[in-house]
């Protein structure tokens, strides 16, 4: 185990995958010579030269084309894409191409390639580098989505995305990469997608949280214990393709409540699925309907005051799950 | 406005061998054969979604492949029956993909837009204009990377030349030197909008010259010409490693696909180019020069014939997909992802819908699907072929 920051377990995690297989390469922009424009790929160049760190001009739709038909080829590519707000523009070729062409062409080909791209807001750039997309890639079939919360779930998933024959959207959070983290050493730990990690263990609520609010969904956990008296489960779903259904609503049939936390929009979001998905399957063991917490429905202000009143916190997380335990236990602690 | 028909190049391209003249008859006369009866059985219903057809064109594509080598890579548009005819796929699994069949080259799930053949590294028909593009580049990579001297052609119309993937792709192919011929097949529509109403430059090959690579137009009515011509570029292409863009001004003798009036061109226009047909004038090139005769030819035609009724015979007999397979080849399951849901909204287990459940789950959820299709195949059969 050593103490890592997200950004270093990532790069890690690359640098550790082209050392051991010669047929993956990182292409982005400003992977190489700016060593990333969040740092994460420092020191690849140095390492792996520019057959294999390559810095692309910027062409979202071609650079992850580019990896796409590389991918076919045999290759292993691992596309940077500077955030979430711009792969937009490589939205063709994520949804009409590394997605549908191994089942459109009937498994006679594959697309082994990794998407990475950074999402979400919390440092005042506005709306058009601050947005969460998870939703809208979770909805794609064909693509696997991975949104690590940790320093070791971030190397640990990359190695495995990397590994994985699928193409696959890595979603990394901004405010995450300076995160530190115990990581486990070793080449082979990979973390298996479709894997759920129960962050803390709890009786009356489970609260599923990803990125950046997989940890406000745990601080907001330890509050309502102190303060509440409440028992919360804390769920990382960790991927959402494939998504680990069966440990939420195992613990939903056991605390028979549910909250739901993201970033991104309220509409068609992870939480709406979500919430779907354990209303259908878990309804007779509900007490209290399922409760999204998410990212207010705008596009992400500049203001910092509006920013911070646009992304959910821990007291929005505990209002949401005392919503669902509403008169089932004391409001406040009796001392 | 009806046009001239242009004539490039000042000397004409040498006649080949007889054994290549005879390739290149059965190939393009075989692709006119099967595009005919595509279009016939298109309007019986036997083949579904959108056709567009090849007619006229097959000179660009016969000429290109057949100075291809076999490890090159080829890649196209939705407009491909004849690209992968041409690079050698069967046309038994080429009209099974447009029945939608399990014999087809994409199993049925891709279909006329999406003809695929990895054993002829024909790596794809694609239904996003200009979406093949980087695709090529990145299969040039791929040659590039583990310094292989494959080429990769990469074919496109003149509608993809004003994409961002055009501008895009073509920097990036040259920046980074990458092996591609870029081969853009001018037949001077965009679907209904004529050149000069979509393009600024009109002449394509111009284009390159903002990428500082080599820009050619040819004549790809022409089947000797485009030989020719391609032949330099692969040449070039492979042994400087720097792509080049070759624009071949050609003519589709029917509408962008089968449900097009053809309400932007004139009937004189499609006249002028029928003059100019790529099989008939190729046969009068090759009976001048002797190295064919008139039975040559007829042989040629019966052949073809005989390949497509087969084709459409094999076609008709093959079986639909099973609807077992609905989820298959979605995901590859191993190491890494070891399950994916069916279909998350199916109840129990949910981790499970491993590989052994996978096809029973699917078949459950596709069987409900599947009436819905049955009704809509009987209605329509009810109300007889489309118009």
């Amino acid at each position: 185990m050593s103490e890592i920051r997200m950004r270093e377990a990532l790069r890690d995690a690359m640098a550790e995958e082209m050392r051991r297989d010669p047929d993956v390469f990182v292409m982005g922009e400003d992977v190489g010579v700016f060593q990333g424009a969040f740092k994460v790929t420092e020191g690849l160049l140095d390492e792996f030269g520019e057959k294999r760190v390559r810095d692309t001009p910027i062409s979202e739709n071609t650079i992850v084309g580019t990896g796409v038909g590389a991918a076919m080829a045999g290759l292993r590519p691992v596309v940077e894409l500077m955030t979430v707000n711009f792969s937009l523009l490589a939205l063709d070729q994520i949804v009409n191409h590394a997605a549908a062409i191994p089942y459109m062409f009937n498994g006679n080909v594959r697309v082994p390639m990794v998407i990475r791209m950074p999402g979400g807001g919390g440092h005042q750039l506005g709306p058009t580098h601050s947005h969460s997309f998870e939703a809208l890639y979770l909805q794609v079939p064909g693509l696997l989505v991975a949104c690590p919360s940790t320093p070791a779930d971030a190397k640990a998933l990359l190695k495995a995305a990397i590994r994985d024959d699928n193409p696959v959207v890595f979603i990394e959070h901004e405010s995450l990469y300076g995160i530190k983290g115990e990581v486990p050493d070793g080449d082979d730990v990979i973390q298996r997608f479709g894997e759920a990690a129960i962050r803390c263990e709890g009786s009356d609520v489970t609260i599923v949280g990803i990125l950046k609010m997989a940890h406000v969904a745990e601080k907001a956990a330890a509050e309502l214990e102190d303060k509440h008296g409440i028992s919360a489960e804390v769920i990382d779903p960790r991927t959402l393709r494939p998504l680990d259904l069966d440990t939420i609503l195992e613990s939903v049939r056991k605390t028979n409540r549910a909250v739901i936390v993201e970033e991104g929009w309220p509409h068609g979001g992870v939480g709406a699925n979500l919430s779907t998905l354990i209303t259908e399957q878990a309804f007779d063991y509900l007490d209290a309907p399922v409760q999204r917490v998410t990212g207010a429905d705008v596009p992400m202000p500049y203001s910092r005051r509006m920013e911070q009143a646009a992304i959910p916190h821990e007291e929005n997380v505990i209002e949401a799950a005392l919503a669902t335990t509403e008169g089932a236990f004391p409001r406040e602690r009796q001392d | 406005m009806p046009r001239s028909v242009p004539r490039y190049g000042l000397c004409m391209a040498k006649v080949p061998d007889r054994q290549i003249c005879l390739e290149l008859l059965g190939r393009m006369c075989l692709i006119r054969r099967f595009e005919e009866e595509a279009g016939r059985q298109y309007q019986r219903a036997k083949a579904g979604g959108f056709l567009h057809l090849a007619i006229g064109e097959e000179a660009t594509f016969v000429g290109t492949t057949s100075v291809m080598r076999d490890d090159d890579y080829l890649i196209g548009t939705y407009r491909t029956h004849g690209h992968a005819l041409a690079r050698g796929t069967s046309p038994d699994a080429v009209m099974a993909e447009l029945f939608g069949r399990e014999t087809g080259t994409s199993g049925g799930r891709g279909g006329s837009m999406h003809i695929f053949d990895w054993k002829r590294r024909f790596m794809g028909g694609y239904g996003i204009v200009g979406g093949n593009l980087p695709l090529a580049a990145g299969l040039a990579l791929a040659s590039q990377y583990r310094e292989e001297d494959t080429v990769t052609v990469c074919m496109f119309g003149d509608g993809a030349s004003n994409t961002g993937n055009f501008g895009e792709t073509m920097n990036l192919a040259a920046l980074w030197d990458l092996p591609v011929v870029f081969l853009v097949e001018n037949n001077l529509y965009g679907m209904g909008t004529s050149i000069e109403r979509h393009s600024a430059v009109t002449d394509l090959s111009r284009k390159a010259e903002g990428y500082g690579i080599e820009g050619e137009r040819i004549d790809g009515m022409d089947v000797l010409e485009v030989r020719e011509r391609v032949s330099h570029h692969l040449e070039e292409v492979r042994s400087k490693g720097r792509p080049s863009l070759v624009e071949a001004f050609t003519y589709r003798y029917r509408g962008h696909s089968a449900a097009d009036p053809e309400v932007y061109r004139e009937k004189s226009e499609v006249e002028e180019w029928l003059a100019k047909d790529p099989i008939e004038s190729f046969i009068r090139r090759c009976l001048e020069d002797g190295v064919l005769n008139e039975d040559d030819v007829e042989a040629a035609r019966r052949e073809a014939d005989r390949s497509v009724e087969a084709a459409v015979r094999f076609a008709d007999e093959s079986p639909e997909p099973a609807l077992e397979s609905l989820y298959e080849e979605l995901y590859v399951v191993s190491e890494t992802m070891g399950w994916y849901a069916v279909d998350e909204r199916s109840p129990e287990p949910h981790r499970g819908e491993l590989g052994e459940d996978a096809p029973e789950v699917a078949k459950n959820l596709a069987e409900s699907g599947a009436s819905h299709a049955e009704e809509a195949r009987e209605r329509q059969s009810r109300e007889g072929v489309r118009e």
